[in-house]
């Protein structure tokens, strides 16, 4: 009993430790991000005050234009308060984004076109399509380089070469190139989220392929080891690991790729498609609350796959 | 330096193996001759560089000599490994940490195609040789050093191999645990009468072991003497104790010091 109590404490302990310096930085983030709302959103809050017939230091929204935001923030502090309260503020307040995503995920139908819920769902659907298709290619290609000599010195260096070309130029080319053929929409989405997700998982496979040692290869050849069943029992169990470490860069790079398949075709579905509009009509909130969902959905995404791996690695006798 | 079998179950003649390397050619091996005869434990024992490994790895093909002639069972190497020969411990134990100590112990029955009956038959059967009855169903990171060893040797067993190839397979282990490995590698020898080669940088580990010592020197590798042991082949460990032993042992030490003297 004594142990495990010993054991218990030490893991509250540990807790305790790692949630004060966590909780530290996020005030420090969350104080500065208000703090920077008062000279963004100041003139603004000026002009929307004026409106209403308040009397402010400087009148008239022409004459404050070029002045400097802190100094007109300096003079009215009275102010203060609006600059978290505005419409379309420059730069929106934590608790607004907090509200609007709130109201558009928990609040909304999931059939809404309002629906973070929704739009995400269009986007991850489009994220796991290409994840797949990005690590099954990725593996395969992994497996041509390790057993091909040709298959590396040919293969390898275009891999490279695709990662140098800015998903940005890449992306519109294969959107119209697929609407011209009438495919629009989950695939071509899909494929660009693949071909930024395949690059990780090749270079992680190959490197987890090549890992083991040259006394384990010559073991198998002892054994009289074919390529294939060297493959299956030893060079595919030693790369699991490494799989995984690529899993976690890939399925980021995946939703990064999905949403930026939304960009060009101006797309109406689709967290990518919410920033898209959120900026047409200068929505600051909607902008920030699709950025805070998606990097909600990233971390969920990485934090499955390391989910996955904990258990996997356990499973499969990795130990401590 | 023949050994007295008539018919040797190894027998290199004017072996020579030079290695290629980028600056200079390496030569690791010239002119080794040598005969083990079936049931033979010969240990090979001299400083380091001197071409002990390289030897053990011409006798299994995984190295190609460059002059001379090496046969297993009147095959080449090659042919000898095809017909399962012989099993290999490398001086680590290089068990699969995705595999039981069982699974580990029957990869090699998988690759060479058993059922899966007979697998599970020799697996416990090696387990026991090795004094592991009960931990099949461990992983190698629960057990000690000492045990993944004696783990890896039963693997090497496991296919019932007539000779036994072994590079400093305890050369990673305390005194202690090392003693007591040499004793049961003894024991496992007696009961299974297999031919073993065994690399070691112990002088008393190699008078121990072995029916014949070989005495190696380097820059080239070559060997200097090949000493037949008088000591019975029962063995309790307080033998080293004896004035036989010992003077043995002090024969195996002017060898390794004449080698030395020579460069
Ligand atoms: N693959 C290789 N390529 C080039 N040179 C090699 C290679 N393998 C071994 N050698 C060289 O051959 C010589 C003999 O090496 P070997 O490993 O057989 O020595 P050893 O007697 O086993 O030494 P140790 O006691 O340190 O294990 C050394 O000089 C070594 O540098
Ligand atoms: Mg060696």
């Amino acid at each position: 009993m004594r142990i495990v109590c010993a054991k218990d404490c030490a893991r509250g302990m540990l807790m305790i430790r790692n949630v004060f310096p966590v909780l530290t930085v996020v005030a420090v983030i969350f104080g500065i991000w208000y703090l920077a709302c008062v000279p963004m959103n100041i003139k603004t809050a000026l002009t929307e005050a004026e409106r209403a017939g308040a009397t402010v230091s400087t009148p008239g929204a022409r004459e404050r234009r070029d002045m400097s935001a802190i100094g007109l923030a300096l003079a009215n502090p009275a102010q203060w308060r609006d600059t978290f309260a505005l419409k379309k503020p420059r730069l929106p307040a934590p608790h607004q984004v907090a509200v609007e995503l709130w109201q558009t995920t928990v609040e909304k139908k999931i059939t809404s076109k309002r629906s973070l819920v929704f739009h995400g769902w269009i986007t991850l659907s489009a994220t796991l399509l290409g994840f797949a298709m990005g690590t099954v290619g990725g593996i395969l290609l992994a497996v041509g380089i390790v057993h091909s000599r040709a298959m590396d010195m040919s293969v390898m260096p275009w891999a490279i070469a695709s990662q140098t070309i800015p998903v940005l130029a890449i992306a519109p080319m294969i959107i119209v190139v697929f609407n011209s053929i009438g495919v629009q929409g989950l695939i071509p989405k899909a494929i660009i989220s693949a071909y930024l997700s395949f690059f990780p998982v090749v270079v992680g496979m190959v490197k987890g392929l090549r890992s083991p040692s040259a006394m384990q290869l010559d073991q198998m050849r002892t054994w009289g080891a074919s390529k294939s069943q060297s493959f299956w029992t030893l060079r595919l169990p030693s790369s699991v690991p490494y799989l995984f470490t690529s899993l976690k860069v890939g399925i980021a790079a995946s939703l990064l790729g999905a949403i930026v398949g939304e960009l060009p075709t101006g797309a109406i579905r689709g967290l990518g498609a919410r920033l898209l509009t959120g900026s047409y009509y200068g929505q600051t909130i909607q902008i920030w609350s699709a950025l805070f969902a998606t990097a909600i959905l990233a971390a969920g995404l990485v934090a499955v796959i390391a989910g996955i791996e904990r258990v996997t690695l356990k499973r499969m006798g990795y130990g401590k | 330096m023949t050994m007295t079998d008539p018919s040797p179950v190894i027998s290199a003649k004017g072996l020579d193996l030079t290695f290629q390397t980028k600056d200079s050619p390496v030569q690791a091996l010239r002119d080794v001759n040598l005969d083990i005869g079936a049931g033979d434990f010969v240990s090979f024992i001299g400083p380091s560089g001197c071409g002990k490994t390289t030897f053990l790895r011409t006798i299994a093909a995984l190295e190609q000599p460059t002059g001379g002639t090496i046969t297993v069972n009147g095959m080449s190497p090659e042919a000898a490994r095809k017909a399962r020969a012989y099993g290999y411990v490398f001086q680590a134990a290089g068990l699969y940490p995705w595999r039981t100590i069982a699974g580990n112990i029957s990869l090699p029955l998988e690759i060479m195609g058993f059922s899966k009956a007979e697998r599970a038959e020799r697996v416990e059967k090696t387990l026991a040789l090795v004094d592991l009855e009960g931990f099949g169903g461990k992983y190698p990171w629960q057990l000690s050093g000492g045990m993944q060893q004696r783990a890896s040797i039963a693997r090497a067993l496991a296919f019932d191999a007539d000779i036994l190839l072994m590079d400093e397979p305890f050369g990673a282990l305390d005194e202690i645990v090392r003693d007591h490995l040499n004793e049961e590698l003894l024991k496992l020898w007696a009961r299974t009468g297999k031919t073993i080669g065994f690399v070691t940088h112990s002088i008393p580990e190699a008078v121990y072991l072995s029916t014949h010592i070989v005495v190696m020197s380097p820059r080239p590798g070559r060997i200097t003497d090949v000493i037949k042991s008088p000591l019975p082949r029962e063995r309790p460990l307080d033998i080293r104790d004896t004035p036989e032993f010992l003077e043995i042992a002090h024969r195996v030490r002017e060898g390794l010091r004449a080698g030395h003297a020579y460069d």
